[in-house]
């Protein structure tokens, strides 16, 4: 199973929503993966296989053994499918 | 759960920095005993400690805290800024509508966030907000 995590700053608020919105476009695309939401400290010791963030948060996770790829506007479900698309799907 | 009620909502509300928008976003909630002012506090170091993170989308902000910090119950606010403001977020700034989330740790939490990603999702929505003249004009989104 793909492991994704979804990161912000305390893992409780902007992180969750990103993780809903993560779910629904890798369900539309058939993709199962495995989607946690947590904060950007915690993030650095967890096992994923990619790691979905802010421009802001990025870079601190630069380290990570995962795939670090970032959403700009957690909303736009067109933006998240493309992202998912150039950095999930073959 | 209190999700956008109208003691919830300000529109166009003058503000000098992000910080302020923040202080008025928490207020909503304490004014309404949904948090305690040691959470407000705690959104605004959160901001100081961890940058502009939560400017999650063009124009739209949603400052929080951890559970811990204060918490009666989970809830939503929304200050629109009569101007923008600059929160130091390099994508999405300015900032006009400020969402004040009060985190809980319960299962409200997960369906306050779904209504408000649910609303937000949708851009038409987020047109509305941003001419909102006041409760009446939000409260036909739900």
């Amino acid at each position: 199973m793909i492991k994704v995590l979804t990161v912000c700053g305390l893992g409780q608020g902007t992180s969750l929503i990103l993780k809903m919105n993560v779910e629904q476009v890798l369900g539309e695309k058939g993709i199962q993966a495995d989607v946690e939401h947590t904060d950007v400290s915690s993030a650095s010791s967890m096992q994923a296989d990619y790691i979905i963030t802010s421009k802001e948060l990025a870079e601190s996770l630069q380290d990570h053994s995962a795939k670090v790829f970032i959403v700009n506007n957690y909303f736009d479900m067109d933006e998240i499918n493309k992202a998912i698309d150039e950095n999930m799907v073959g | 759960m209190k999700f956008l009620e109208a003691d919830l909502i300000k529109v166009d509300v003058v503000v000098e920095s992000a910080e302020e928008a923040i202080q008025e976003a928490g207020n909503l909630l304490l004014n309404a005993n949904l948090i305690e002012k040691d959470y407000v506090d705690a959104m605004i170091n959160s901001y100081r400690k961890n940058g502009a993170y939560f400017v999650l989308a063009p124009q739209i902000a949603i400052p929080h805290a951890r559970p811990e910090d204060g918490v009666n119950e989970a809830s939503v606010s929304f200050v629109k800024l009569k101007e923008p403001i600059n929160f130091g977020n390099e994508m999405n700034d300015p900032v006009q509508l400020v969402f004040g989330l009060g985190a809980s740790n319960s299962d409200e939490h997960l369906a306050l966030l779904r209504k408000l990603t649910t609303l937000l999702n949708n851009s038409n929505n987020v047109d509305v907000l941003r001419n909102a003249k006041g409760y009446e004009d939000i409260k036909k989104l739900f």
